[in-house]
């Protein structure tokens, strides 16, 4: 008896592994697709955030199964601060890479510029892809090729406490002088800081150079306009919320600091997007969801504008499972997972047709956010457009700690930026 | 080391225990010793040779490839990189010296590098002073004499990363200890990591707190090789405390000491998880280093600047190697053997 478990086992482990082998060789010659049954494994690298959209997108994926009984899905967080350069070390060097990665709008280009994502078009990844929102699918494209598929769309709005607004009796702040008014008000009434602003990112900076007319680059003219008079005067308008105590900071860990303030009802406000609404929801303050107010970003003295952003899957050109992953792909992005990302996690979904499911029209954050998105500020779509970040976050931190001046921020990062864009203006 | 001539060979040096030290060969043509050597002791070679090789790719092939990419203007978009069907071969460009010009002329590098001078002073002279106050402490016969030696090795057991991260918690300005203890006081919030220069001087504290066991242990050691005897006879000669430290203690624990320093200071000169997982050489680049500044050179920024992250890590190994070459040139004035 117990040889025959041992012979059966030895029998089923060698099939194991031939099976294994012939998928691997198979799937570089399209075997799997011969045979019409997806088999193998699909690494995918998430980047949503732990501890709260992780757990959803983790039972997503490997649901999958449920549709490929011999596709395994192997889920992957890496914080979204680091995704970037994993995946460059990885990509490059060829080993460890993932086969399917959530790559925000920004690095989609870039990689696809670096040669490391394959392109989609006429694969199954892209069906129904005339569902996309326009908005939404600018950023997948390089060089007429497809290199991604949107998986959701951003933006970012303020974030407030309603209970900290009513103790203090005020309003919502439409511009940056209210912002000011109000945060001294609550200040005042409740020994609390009005605003937190990540001083670590320089994405939290981009409503502000918004509001004031500026932007980073031009990039129909070929002009960098960081450090025109606009961009100086962002630069200005942050570090003075800073100075006045209407803003509170944190140039090493903003992000952990502020979320717990905001959770614990430390600060009354913060500016954030979609991304951090359940992560926000989980907080004490926030036990009772209805607790939690959003309005738009607080207008400058041009007008008011918030970033677009975003996220991506694309599929990895060194995959040993393209053809799993390109139904990987399409499955994490239908309409079907879509409506249940947005009904879990309030994420706003990138199809047309999943805005007017029941569970979704009524859902209030997306409700909020959509004509958010649709009036956002959309980035250039350049391979560029990844690297226009480092130099500026450096600069930024360095005005709001005191270590330059605005005008001789905003003029290094210019300067970084025409290094960066050969010939530009 | 290698400053022995190779006319004295290893059957020498074992069979006739006089000739240690500088050439002391018996004037043999050198040519007829080595061929000797070479036959007698052919299989000391071969055994060698593996780790000859295994070196010399290890660490050989890195540094000429580095040093290569330091005279190109290499970056991510212009390696050759194979990735499934996408084959994009090389086209980086021999641009000479120029990188070395750009770094030496900039104003990045020379401010980096002053930065990393002051952390490595001032990190070195902190570590040796404390740790020698501490070795003469832990040297005389204290009640807990055992508990106390394990205390202060303590820093020195627990990986590099966690205690690092177990600081970079205590400093975080919000919910850390350190200001949590501080508001007890009644002390307003301590930027720790927040402001440039108070960010300087937490790197400074938490990389002097991970050198002290080092220095402490060293030192200890060299305090307990002191004969007892000449303290006793200083002693009935009537020197006092500071006198018996200042002439027989310091010249005692001078060879020691030598050696400590001239480790902490390339260490911590190159103390790449201190200033990475703390502050990522922020806020701005307050407390970027000249490692932590080539390794975002070369992974955090954009296309990857391969060229300009190499022409700094050869700057660095020179201007380490020069340090040790004077170092040792003024100790060998000193009559120091080193």
């Amino acid at each position: 008896m117990r040889r025959g478990i041992a012979a059966t086992a030895l029998v089923a482990a060698l099939g194991v592994t031939l099976a294994a082998c012939g998928s691997d060789s198979g799937s570089n010659g399209g075997g799997s697709k011969s045979s019409g049954e997806l088999s193998g494994t699909v690494t995918w690298w998430d980047t949503s955030t732990v501890g709260s959209e992780d757990k959803v997108f983790k039972k997503i994926a490997e649901d999958f199964k449920k549709k490929h009984p011999k596709v395994t899905v192997k889920y992957v967080n890496v914080p979204f601060g680091e995704a970037q350069n994993k995946f460059k070390n990885a990509a490059q060097s060829g080993s460890g890479a993932p086969d399917v990665i959530r790559s925000e709008v920004a690095w989609t280009p870039e990689f696809a510029d670096l040669g490391y994502l394959a392109p989609l078009d006429g694969t199954v990844a892209l069906k129904n892809n005339e569902d996309f929102l326009k908005q939404a699918a600018a950023s997948t494209q390089y060089k007429g090729k497809t290199y991604g598929v949107p998986q959701v769309i951003d933006s970012m709005g303020i974030f407030y406490n309603k209970k900290i607004f009513k103790e203090a009796g005020v309003e919502v702040p439409k511009t940056i002088d209210e912002l000011k008014t109000v945060s001294a008000k609550i200040k005042q009434k409740t020994g609390k800081p009005g605003l937190y602003l990540r001083g670590d990112d320089a994405y939290w900076f981009l409503s502000f150079l918004y509001g004031e007319g500026g932007d980073l680059v031009d990039a129909e003219k070929k002009t960098v306009t960081v450090d025109s008079a606009a961009g100086v005067k962002a630069f200005k308008v942050v570090k003075d919320l800073v100075d006045s105590g209407a803003a509170k900071t944190d140039a090493t860990d903003g992000w952990n600091n502020m979320q717990t303030a905001f959770k614990d009802g430390k600060v009354a406000m913060m500016i954030n997007g979609p991304w951090a609404v359940s992560d926000t929801h989980a907080g004490k303050e926030f036990t009772d969801k209805a607790n939690l107010g959003i309005a738009p970003v607080p207008a400058g003295s041009a007008g008011q504008g918030a970033p677009q952003g975003g996220h991506n899957l694309a599929v990895y050109a060194g995959s040993k499972n393209l053809d799993a992953s390109y139904a990987f792909a399409e499955y994490m992005t239908s309409a079907e997972t879509q409506a249940t990302v947005a009904k879990e996690l309030s994420l706003l979904p990138t199809r047309e047709s999943v805005y007017i499911k029941p569970d979704v029209a009524t859902n209030e954050m997306i409700t909020f956010f959509k004509p958010v998105v649709d009036k956002a500020v959309e980035r250039p779509w350049i391979p560029e457009t990844g690297s226009l970040f480092a130099p500026l976050v450096t600069e930024y931190t360095k005005v709001l700690t005191g270590q330059t001046t605005p005008d001789a921020g905003a003029k290094a990062t210019g300067d970084a930026y025409r290094k960066l864009l050969k010939d530009w203006k | 080391m290698a400053v022995d001539t190779p006319s004295q060979s290893v059957v020498k040096a074992a069979g006739d225990s006089v000739a240690r030290g500088r050439s002391r060969g018996t004037g043999k043509p050198r040519r007829a010793a080595k061929k000797r050597s070479l036959s007698t002791h052919w299989y000391a070679w071969a055994m060698v040779a593996p780790v000859t090789v295994v070196i010399a790719v290890i660490i050989g092939y890195p540094l000429v490839r580095g040093v290569y990419l330091s005279l190109t203007n290499a970056n991510e978009r212009n390696v050759a990189r194979s990735i499934g069907v996408n084959e994009i071969p090389a086209t980086y460009e021999f641009v000479g010296l120029d990188n070395y010009a750009d770094a030496i002329t900039g104003s990045q590098f020379l401010a980096t590098l002053g930065w990393t001078i002051l952390w490595t002073v001032s990190c070195v002279a902190i570590t040796f002073v404390l740790g020698l106050s501490l070795a003469n402490v832990l040297n005389r016969r204290i009640a807990g004499r055992s508990v106390y030696r394990m205390l202060l090795i303590l820093p020195w057991a627990v990986p590099g990363f966690v205690s690092v991260f177990a600081w970079r918690f205590l400093y975080n300005q919000d919910n850390g200890l350190l200001n949590q203890i501080l508001a007890g006081g009644g002390i307003d919030a301590v930027p720790w990591l927040n402001d440039p220069t108070w960010a300087k001087f937490s790197v400074i504290l938490v990389n002097v707190w991970l050198g002290i066991p080092f220095m402490m242990v060293a030192l200890l050691g060299g305090l307990q090789s002191i004969p007892g005897e000449l303290y006793e006879a200083a002693e009935m000669d009537g020197a006092n405390a500071w006198q018996r430290f200042r002439h027989i203690t310091m010249p005692g624990l001078s060879s020691v000491s030598t050696t400590v320093i001239l480790l902490s200071t390339i260490w911590t000169f190159n103390m790449f998880p201190v200033i990475f997982l703390l502050t990522r050489g922020g806020p701005g680049e307050a407390t970027q280093i000249l490692v932590t500044q080539a390794y975002k050179f070369s992974f955090e920024i954009s296309p990857r600047d391969f060229a300009q992250s190499s022409t700094w890590g050869v700057l660095i190994l020179v201007l380490l190697m020069i340090f040790a070459a004077i170092y040792q040139r003024v100790l060998r004035k000193q009559g120091e053997v080193w």
